[in-house]
């Protein structure tokens, strides 16, 4: 555990990304065996749940504390993280940590789902009172919350690549799929030799960067392919063994949320991975991505919701085809093949195939461009027709070029302190905009898009402004005006505003307008009626 | 009996209405008692200042050679209008005080910053009994227990050994006034090559020339040849951090020795190699021991957690009220770095 937790706090410590990669590789060069596998399982999010509620935990940490819950809420908003709170609250022990290793205290939690909820805070207080402070801390991120770190994906991945010597690829495409620790050794996942001995396994995703330049600068138009970029799920289908397997982006294993598509079962033939994307569909179309927001996150797709948010898969690229591997096919032979399994699938609404833009030259597509909302699209694709499908995200061949987000000028109303690299500085903002009766009514949240410099100038405005506390929360003096941009936009029953948007985010800090200066309730209705044609 | 209470908050000080004298002001007046010699609480532009002996050396570097100051004894008592004040060490920094006032048996004593730790430059800690304990709640919330500080210069010590070892720089940042006079005579750094910024560096002359007995050190300047570093323990204050001050010492190992180093965010934000959790101040426990010796039946909490802090009291049957206005911003326990960086407390 002492080696784990020094891996945590040098990670959480450094944002070089070779820094990072060397203590990886370090760890993952020297520790136990049976403790690696672990550490994969938590920096690809497979953390196993143990049962142990968040309340619980801080609930016995208060009992050991000898502190009223009160003290502990505002010790949290203080330190902006859960367990590094309770790490700091209990007082020191004078007790000799016991040297257990990370795979030992996964067996000691392993028990935990089964045993009472005053067995269970015996067993967490126990072990706290096992562990150095720093310990506890990494010991609790082991039992509750997100385990973020910085600590991407692609990074564990070269990582792991450079320490087995092996191609990052080939990791990437190892570390897909639903194993854990208890089914697995980090012996079999990374050096076994048939990679694809689970069925289930999805390949890493390609993803794109966004272009910079002008579409012009990437040459002949010949060399090209260009499809709308669909706003909807990023996803995998895999048929192999008569087994349909959908996959997200986000590594779920999301089959059971999309039963529209297991018809797909029957139609497509063995040993096929589309890549593509899940858009909710109706009349024939895709629609705005706010109508498939309404059933992710829902664990029962109930028949209501099957009618009022149907999907379709719209499929763009063909990783598998008759149980073989075409990854290392040019874009435009994978093309051809998906349109000749898609031709030769009994056609069906729920599964399309993403039509290629007919051009002759760039300016052709930026007149496109300017129809993607039209097309309830983000934009476009721009795929290289020479290119390989390659892992993860990577400059070349494939390109997004996203449509600007809708935006508005909001006055910064709340303020919030941030958590981790952030916790002292109030970072965490929400944005109104004026209603009729010149009142500001918030709409947005939003936390990333100023610099370090701006944040440390608002963070100063608002400290001298404060004009009440709800715990955490400052409301602060209505002055600073802020350019918000945002991806969607769609009616909200939840919000007093009336409306929700989607991906929130700073655009820029208008220093050149006043509070007065702001945008309107109803210029945002306005938007919404625009672009919410449903 | 006077119905007016013997101190008042003014927003700008801690003040004596009988006395017409303000603790610690934020602005000029016409007399003012000093709790000790940082910025935040030693302002310029008063007409007369009062202050431990031991402040006047910084005092008077910082305010003015020309201030008009008087300075007294701990535990000398002088009269203001039927008044009595002393001044009882603080243990923060060299000349650190807390301002005993009384009028008719009824004591009040103002604690200015303190901390319990006896750190062998100041004089240490010393409990007052009062009536009412205006104390300070810098870091006023249960995740601030600091260990014995001698633990920390050991790791400070494997720290500047490691160093050595990897043939880095070691950058020891803290603040000029209070946290480099502990570590200097706390740890034995004679056999180091010892080197400090200005900061650091003015301030340890004066108090060498005032006397006190603190090792001489090496003033960094532009034209000095890298090749001195090699090995060396540069202390400078917090502002160098992200300076191109800093330059000229790579490759180095940055070291922040300050209380808010409990916390990892803080610790990650700064970008510091390593975090020393040493504090001037009162961690949570020693916060309310303090509080707790004094036999206060009224404590007012300023300077930092002072709501939690005060409801803590509360709940704890000590009357506890929360003075908000002291000293300007909320919560703004950040330095607000100064040009010469030496200018503030934690």
């Amino acid at each position: 555990m002492k080696q784990f937790a020094e891996l945590f706090l040098n990670l959480d410590r450094t944002n070089k990304t070779n820094a990072k990669i060397d203590l990886l590789k370090n760890y993952f060069s020297s520790a136990p065996e049976q403790d690696k596998i672990w550490a994969l399982a938590l920096f690809t999010g497979r953390r196993p749940s143990f049962k142990v509620k968040t309340a619980q935990m801080q609930q016995w940490a208060c009992n050991e504390a000898n502190i009223p819950y009160w003290l502990f809420r505002e010790s949290y908003n203080s330190v902006g993280d859960l367990g590094e709170t309770i790490s700091l609250v209990l007082l020191p022990h004078e007790n000799t940590p016991a040297d257990k290793s990370l795979s030992d205290w996964f067996d000691y939690l392993n028990v935990l789902p089964s045993l009472s909820d005053a067995e269970k805070e015996l067993k967490v207080i126990d072990a706290w009172k096992q562990l150095s402070p720093h310990e506890i801390f990494v010991f609790n991120k082991l039992l509750m919350g997100s385990f973020r770190i910085g600590v991407s994906q692609t990074l564990v991945v070269r990582a792991i690549a450079e320490a087995a010597n092996m191609e990052a690829g080939g990791i990437a495409h190892r570390l897909m799929g639903n194993w854990t620790p208890f089914n697995t050794s980090f012996q079999e996942l990374i050096y076994s030799e048939d990679v694809n001995d689970q069925a289930s396994r999805p390949y890493p995703f390609y993803l794109a960067y966004a272009i910079e330049k002008d579409i012009a600068a990437l040459g002949d138009v010949n060399d090209w392919m260009v499809e709308w970029k669909w706003d909807g799920i990023r996803s995998q289908i895999i048929l192999r063994n008569d087994e349909l397997f959908i996959w997200t982006r986000g590594e779920e294993l999301a089959t059971d949320k999309f039963p529209e598509l297991h018809v797909l079962k029957k139609l497509l033939p063995n040993g096929t991975v589309l890549d593509g994307e899940i858009v909710s569909f109706m009349d024939n179309k895709p629609m705005p991505f706010n109508i498939l927001q309404t059933r992710i996150g829902r664990k029962n797709i109930t028949t209501k919701i099957l009618q009022e948010a149907p999907v379709a898969f719209i499929a763009y690229d063909l990783l598998e085809t008759a149980g073989s591997d075409t990854r290392q096919l040019s874009q435009q032979q994978r093309r051809e093949k998906l349109e000749q399994l898609f031709n030769a699938t009994e056609p069906t609404q729920v599964f399309n195939l993403s039509p290629l833009l007919a051009f002759d030259d760039w300016s052709t597509i930026k007149t496109l461009h300017l129809q993607s909302r039209a097309n309830a699209a983000e934009g476009f694709m721009i795929k290289n027709r020479q290119g390989t499908y390659q892992a993860g995200r990577k400059k070349g061949d494939w390109w997004k070029w996203k449509i600007n987000p809708l935006s508005v000028d909001a006055v910064l109303v709340y303020a919030q302190k941030g958590h981790g690299r952030r916790t002292e500085l109030f970072t965490d903002y929400t944005f109104a905009v004026w209603d009729q009766d010149k009142k500001l009514i918030p709409f947005a949240k939003a936390y990333s898009g100023l610099t370090d410099k701006e944040i440390a100038l608002v963070d100063r405005f608002i400290k001298q402004h404060v004009i009440e506390k709800f715990g955490p929360v400052r409301t602060v003096k209505p002055e600073l005006v802020f350019e918000i941009g945002f991806e969607g936009i769609s009616k909200s029953t939840r919000h007093k505003s009336g409306i929700a948007v989607r991906f929130p985010r700073i655009l820029r800090w208008r220093q050149d307008k006043t509070a007065a200066d702001a945008d309107t309730l109803e210029n945002l209705k306005a938007i919404l009626d625009i672009y919410n044609v449903v | 009996m006077n119905h007016q209470p013997l101190l008042r908050f003014t927003g700008n000080s801690i003040y004596c209405p009988t006395a017409d004298v303000h603790i610690d002001p934020s602005v000029a007046v016409d007399r003012a008692i000093i709790t000790h010699a940082h910025s935040d609480h030693a302002r310029p532009g008063s007409k007369n200042y009062l202050a431990h002996r031991d402040s006047a050396p910084i005092l008077r570097q910082r305010l003015g050679e020309d201030i008009a100051l008087q300075t007294v004894e701990y535990g000398e008592r002088f009269t203001i209008n039927g008044v009595v004040f002393s001044l009882h060490p603080a243990g923060h920094i060299i000349g650190s005080a807390q301002v005993r006032v009384e009028e008719q048996g009824n004591v009040w004593v103002a604690s200015g910053d303190y901390k319990l730790e006896d750190d062998h430059f100041a004089a240490p800690f010393e409990t007052v009994k009062c009536n009412v304990f205006i104390t300070e709640s810098t870091f006023g919330l249960p995740i601030y227990n600091w260990q014995p500080q001698e633990k920390i210069f050991n790791d400070i010590m494997q720290w500047h050994t490691k160093n050595k070892a990897e043939g880095k720089v070691s950058m020891l940042l803290g603040y000029s006034l209070g946290k480099m006079q502990r570590i200097l005579k706390n740890m034995q750094l004679e056999n180091e090559p010892l080197f400090a910024h200005g900061a650091v560096y003015y301030c340890n002359e004066r108090l060498r020339q005032a006397g006190f007995d603190l090792p001489a050190l090496t003033l960094v300047t532009k034209d000095m040849d890298k090749k001195l570093f090699k090995n060396a323990l540069v202390l400078a204050p917090p502002s160098v951090d992200g300076s191109t001050w800093l330059n000229k010492f790579a490759p180095f190992s940055l070291g922040y020795c300050s209380g808010w180093m409990q916390v990892r965010g803080a610790k990650n934000r700064r970008a510091v190699d390593q975090g020393f959790v040493l504090s001037d101040h009162a961690d949570w426990k020693g916060l309310n021991e303090a509080v707790k010796n004094t036999g206060a039946e009224k404590v007012f909490v300023t300077h930092g957690f002072t709501s939690v802090f005060a409801k803590w009291l509360n709940e704890n049957n000590i009357e506890a009220a929360e003075v908000k206005t002291m000293y300007g911003e909320e919560e703004d326990h950040e330095t607000p770095i100064a040009a010469e960086g030496n200018l503030t407390t934690e």
